[in-house]
């Protein structure tokens, strides 16, 4: 593993169960991350094509890992932007755990962490991905949380 | 984000070293203890060893840093998540632009940039 570049943790109160259907299921993915479509079926080797709701794609890749409800491994590469798309392609982990949530005053949570490492050297596309994530870790938690998002707008 | 939460990053935030701390990572990130104290040391600032480690102690427990494990390393990362989060809470929705367009006014202005 090459070092990550970025590397993002939340708590969200569900089961780990829950998420990985919210990280797997099409129709929850649409709604945390901006509209956008993923055809893929989650299954190791498969490809993964997100799309933009207008039917152009956002990027390529394939599922490298997927042990539900544990990690899902992810290798990927931009597709609408030709300098990002240069950089090559970025290895994204996104892995769930049981963790104690601010062990202090008690109580679990589920801690998924999300890390991104590039197979070159590609500082503009991990600049734009991680600009990105955070908004999608927030709607992702909040729906879970709550049943809604916090962002509908377009990702900047 | 709850309020026991958010305690804990206001706490580690009110601090100038740990800020510093987030500053060294925000610059280059997934540094190692060692690292940060050689970085810390090039940019002038006095910290002992165990005053870092201290203070990554509070930062992770705030979940504002995240420790990973490559072999034998121990390298942290900035997490900018219960940042947004908080943000998230008093921000609405349509003010984004308002703010995003303040804060490049004021930055302009005070790096002498602005027309």
């Amino acid at each position: 593993m090459n070092k990550p570049k970025f590397v993002y943790v939340t708590y969200i109160r569900t089961t780990p169960e829950k998420l990985w259907a919210a990280l797997t299921n099409p129709q929850t993915i649409k709604k945390y991350w901006f509209g956008m479509t993923v055809e893929t079926d989650f299954k190791v080797g498969s490809p993964w094509r997100p799309k933009f709701e207008d039917g152009r794609a956002a990027d390529t890749g394939e599922i490298l890992e997927s042990d539900p409800p544990r990690q899902l491994v992810i290798r990927w590469r931009n597709e609408f932007k030709p300098e990002l798309k240069a950089e090559g392609y970025s290895r994204c982990t996104m892995a769930i755990e049981m963790a104690d949530y601010y062990p202090d005053v008690g109580g679990k949570a589920v801690k998924l962490t999300v890390m991104h490492e590039l197979e070159g050297e590609g500082a503009k596309f991990i600049e734009a991905v991680s600009g990105g994530w955070p908004k999608v870790l927030s709607n992702l938690k909040s729906l879970l949380e709550t049943g809604d998002v916090a962002f509908r707008v377009e990702a900047a | 984000m709850d309020d026991t939460g958010a305690d804990a990053v206001f706490k580690a935030l009110a601090d100038a070293s740990r800020r510093e701390l987030l500053d060294q990572l925000r610059a280059e990130n997934g540094q190692t203890l060692n690292g940060l104290c050689v970085s810390l040391a090039k940019s002038g600032t006095r910290m002992t060893r165990q005053a870092v480690s201290k203070h990554l102690a509070v930062l992770e427990a705030a979940n504002l840093v995240v420790p990973v494990r490559q072999g034998r390393e121990k390298l942290h990362y900035l997490n900018p998540v219960p940042i947004h989060e908080i943000g998230e809470r008093w921000i609405a929705n349509f003010e984004r632009g308002r703010l995003q367009a303040l804060s490049d006014m004021k930055k302009a202005l005070e790096e002498g940039t602005g027309e």
